[in-house]
């Protein structure tokens, strides 16, 4: 066991544990968060996306000790003063998910995807999404939300522009 | 540390009902602690409750697969209670808080139990206007009600809301019928055209906790003192354990047990980093079988063409079909072959499972959460009033919960231990040994006479279905059978025969099950994969529609038009007219060009298709039409744009129905290109998402277009059913496609999956 300490979603969070464990498993069973989900293990799916260094990185195989002190964000991290982040928002004007178990690694993938780059195109949306994997198929309203949410970001970013 | 009942009062979704009214109704049934005896359904308040500050929570037995089922309800129910939507909620599956209504399958949420639930609320309804016509002193006739506000129709200054004749209350109201779905009182149902909230779409309720992480799900369920298992599951089918190694994981941190009985093993460890370290590492000696368990997943189908059924359904014969087929200008004979296909749930199975106070609560995402409670108990022989199952959401699986192996696993340690215990498959465990869905093997032949007419028509269907798993039953779920426990006889299992409305003169349709060599123990298990047999079978005989317009140089749409309409016979639900108005629909919406397929094949690296298949499922009908294109270089079958005009009568909310449809079609189109479990004579070799591929973004439609379709002869009529629409739209999916490749390449694909070097190989055969 070894004591690590972890800054989630602005905070500041000390866990003693085998330095081994996957971060998945300290995020969901030590500090409570459940956005991110075990879907397999294997870093293949993307339900336990969380973003690091502005990186999407798949929680279920990353040791925790490799973690230590960098900036990680889950689900419920994203939003701001109590808003919802333009995905989520999108993700419920667009009624995107069916049983939404795996909707955090595709929102929380679309908001690495967006950050790097804020107007995608229909492909890159396809390739960026490429690898998380959605069994009710949710994949045609994620991409519109995806859109959606780019433009309302976009949107945002010009009214800043025109009141500073 | 937070206790269970904060565990329950924090969960998200399930806060509405088991904070507010959930108190009420468990103060007046005394549970919580337990035990948890039946609700009575035969009283109202076990259905609705209403507050003081005129808001309503509706309690029903069943559960949501993320299909916006339970905003439906609260459509229904609030409609006829005329109350407003966002004053109400509702909790579902329970099994100590809701009625039994069998929890979710069939697709029959809304076709079977939509009308109790509107029963009750309508009856709720009227007591209610019984006791403002006390209250105001006017008689019912002359009382209006809208919002949950009774007014005097002559003065709406004279005015009482529901909140303030009941709110808190019970109803003390006792309803009649011999059975749950018969449930009802003494009010009427409404006109569905006076719904006011039925037909809109307001947003899915349990959407937002589903997007900014608040939600608690089942896999998240904990209380103190909770410990994590992994099992250990056997190498290979039919094995069994000779001994087992404990000094292997003596230095495992946090070991609390390594428990086993007959072929059963799992570990329980403080943490789950730890149960997964222990799972992984414990040495187990396992003596295999001495004969192959099954054939190869390549050799199945010539496995399933010989073996002797297990059991044959007689023939359904309409006129004489050898002698038709006989004299039939043209005879046209093709074989169709479907595999195993798995539920793969984008999360595999889980439970938590708390034995305090002598009772047992078993937290689960189980749709049949009612039959779970029923099958623990035996299981354990416990009395079914100490077992209730909180049902919580979770990842969906289109029927694999049905046989929910987790909760009993859970429940069986949990006891064992005297502790929680929280059981999780791995990725691998859930992959290779979920149920599957069964494989087929469908011979059809057609004869067309001289002018191209349909006068003959012979189906010959093998499903290797032997072995059917039930509903959560205590001998045929995973741990029972590991245990040794066994049914006195395998259940028979099904086939299936297409579903249609064409009328042809001459026919006979035959179905069969077969069996494989093992069945007990083995991760080639059958269930009720999403219609089970439905698409397997429609794959079949919508290419085969297809393969004879083809035969008889005409088009799909046309030949298929004019087989419906060939009859004036139509059924009590008017499936005759309403599939001749769903195919128009589709043929319209996709500006369908009549002409006979294939088409002149292109030049270029891509050829592009469309195909058309109908079917109906139960009352619901669907027509799909699908248009490809098919890369000529590697064989990629890529669906650009899917058409489907649906008709499941009354519709709740149009816009979670669009999106149930799309998400159903797009299942429909991961199992015809990707998906097939894959096995030696041992094993299942598909153990993750590389070796069980599924659909990505990747493969997304460039549009998808839903029509909804009321082709009822009287679409007005004032009692309109509501049906089903959680499975039908799956079934002509695989036929749709294949006739879109047909229609692009001239290539008939006729073994599902068609992977790309399937589809390649076809073609290089055919040197297109």
């Amino acid at each position: 066991m070894a004591s690590i300490t972890l800054r989630v979603n602005g905070t500041s969070r000390t866990v003693d544990v085998d330095s081994a464990t996957p971060l998945l498993y300290v995020l969901r069973n030590d500090l409570d968060l459940h956005g991110p989900r075990f879907g397999c293990g294997l870093g293949q799916c993307g339900a336990c996306t969380v973003i690091i260094k502005g990186e999407a990185v798949r929680s279920c195989i990353r040791p925790v000790s490799t973690v230590a002190g960098a900036e990680i964000t889950t689900l419920e991290g994203i939003g701001q003063n109590g808003k919802l982040h333009p995905l989520q928002q999108a993700w419920i004007d667009e009624q995107v998910p069916a049983c939404g178990f795996c909707q955090n690694g595709q929102i929380m993938t679309a908001k690495a995807l967006l950050d790097k780059n804020p107007t995608p195109t229909d492909a890159q949306i396809r390739q960026g999404m490429a690898n998380t994997l959605c069994r009710c198929m949710t994949y045609y309203r994620i991409q519109s939300a995806i859109k959606r949410a780019s433009k309302t970001i976009a949107s945002a970013r010009t009214e800043s522009e025109v009141i500073a | 540390m937070s206790t269970r009942r904060d565990f329950l009062k924090t969960s998200g979704v399930l806060v509405v009902g088991l904070t507010v009214a959930g108190d009420l109704v468990l103060d007046a049934q005394g549970t919580g602690a337990g035990p948890y005896p039946d609700l009575d359904y035969k009283q109202l308040d076990s259905w609705i409750v209403i507050r003081p500050d005129n808001t309503a929570t509706f309690f029903v037995g069943k559960t949501d697969l993320g299909q916006g089922t339970g905003t439906a309800f609260r459509q229904i129910m609030a409609d006829e209670l005329d109350m407003p939507y966002d004053k109400t909620s509702c909790v579902m599956g329970v099994t100590d808080v809701t009625v039994d209504q069998g929890g979710s399958g069939g697709s029959d949420a809304l076709q079977t139990d939509g009308y109790p639930m509107r029963r009750v609320a309508a009856e709720a309804r009227r007591v209610l206007l019984e006791m403002a016509s006390v209250r105001l002193g006017v008689p019912v006739g002359q009382l209006v009600v809208s919002d949950g506000v009774v007014s005097v129709a002559a003065d709406r200054s004279k005015r009482v809301t529901y909140g303030e004749l009941i709110g808190g209350r019970k109803f003390n109201t006792t309803l009649t019928g011999s059975n749950i779905n018969a449930t009802t009182g003494a009010a009427q149902l409404k006109d569905v055209n006076q719904f006011k909230i039925v037909g809109k779409s307001p947003q899915r309720y349990d959407i937002p906790a589903k997007v900014d992480g608040s939600l608690k799900w089942a896999v998240d369920a904990k209380v103190p003192g909770m410990l994590h298992a992994r099992n250990v599951k056997p190498p290979v089918a039919g094995a069994k354990l000779v001994s087992i190694d404990e000094s292997s994981v003596k230095n495992v941190p946090g070991l609390v047990k390594v428990v086993s009985k007959g072929n059963y093993v799992a570990v329980v460890c403080e943490r789950e980093e730890q149960a997964i370290q222990a799972a992984r590492q414990l040495k187990v000696e396992w003596q295999k079988p001495t004969t192959a368990a099954f054939p190869s997943s390549e050799d199945l189908y010539g496995f399933m063409r010989t073996a002797k059924p297990t059991s044959s359904t007689p023939p359904s014969i309409v006129g004489s079909p050898d002698m038709a087929m006989m004299t039939a200008a043209k005879v046209v004979e093709a074989e169709y072959e479907i595999p195993f296909q798995g539920h793969t749930s984008i999360g595999p199975a889980h439970a938590m499972a708390d034995p305090s106070n002598n009772q047992l609560t078993i937290y689960s995402n189980d749709m049949k959460s009612y039959g779970m409670r029923e099958g623990v108990a035996q299981f354990l022989q416990m009395p079914k009033d100490r077992v209730r199952v909180v049902w919580m959401e979770g990842p969906q699986a289109y029927g694999r919960t049905a046989a929910d192996d987790a909760g009993f696993e859970a429940a069986y340690l949990a006891k064992e231990l005297g502790r929680p215990v929280r059981v999780q498959w791995m990725r691998n465990e859930e992959t290779a040994w979920d149920t599957k869905g069964p494989a087929f093997l469908v011979k059809v032949r057609g004869g067309l006479d001289a002018q191209g007419n349909l006068v003959a028509f012979d189906y010959d269907a093998r499903a290797a279905d032997f072995g059917h798993l039930g509903y959560n039953e205590a001998d045929t779920v995973l741990i029972a059978q590991l245990m040794g426990i066994r049914p006195s006889q395998p259940n028979r299992g099904s086939s299936a025969v297409p579903n249609e409305m064409y009328a042809i003169p001459n026919r006979r349709m035959t179905t069969h099950v077969v069996s494989l060599p093992t069945v007990w123990e083995t991760p080639l298990r059958t269930g009720n994969l999403r219609d089970p047999n439905g698409p397997q079978s429609t794959f079949a005989s919508e290419s085969f529609i297809d393969e004879l317009a083809a035969a008889a140089n005409t088009d799909a749409v046309e030949f298929r038009m004019k087989l419906l309409t060939a009859s004036k016979e139509d059924d009590n639900g008017f499936k005759r007219a309403r599939s001749i108005a769903c195919l128009k629909a589709a043929a319209d919406a996709f500006k369908w060009d009549t002409r006979p397929s294939p088409k002149r094949v292109g030049s270029g690296d891509t050829l592009t298709g469309r195909g058309i298949a109908y079917t109906y499922r139960s009352q619901t009908v669907v027509a799909e039409i699908a248009e490809v294109e098919v890369n000529r270089r590697t064989g990629r079958v890529w669906v650009k744009r899917l058409v489907c005009a649906h008709d499941c009568g009354l519709v709740i909310n149009p816009e979670a129905l669009r999106r149930t449809v799309e998400g159903g079609l797009l299942h429909a189109v991961s199992r015809t290109l990707h998906e097939e479990v894959r096995f030696d004579t041992e094993k299942v070799t598909s153990v993750d998402w590389v070796s069980y591929p599924t659909m990505t973004h990747l493969d997304t439609p460039e549009s998808i277009e839903i029509v909804l379709v009321n082709g009822d002869p009287n679409p007005m009529r004032g009692d309109l059913p509501h049906y089903g629409a959680g499975e039908t739209m799956l079934k002509p999916t695989m036929a749709a496609i294949a006739n879109a490749i047909f229609d692009a390449t001239g290539v008939r694909i006729r073994r599902v999956p068609f992977r790309n070097d399937r589809v390649l190989a076809a073609l290089k055969t055919a040197k297109v």
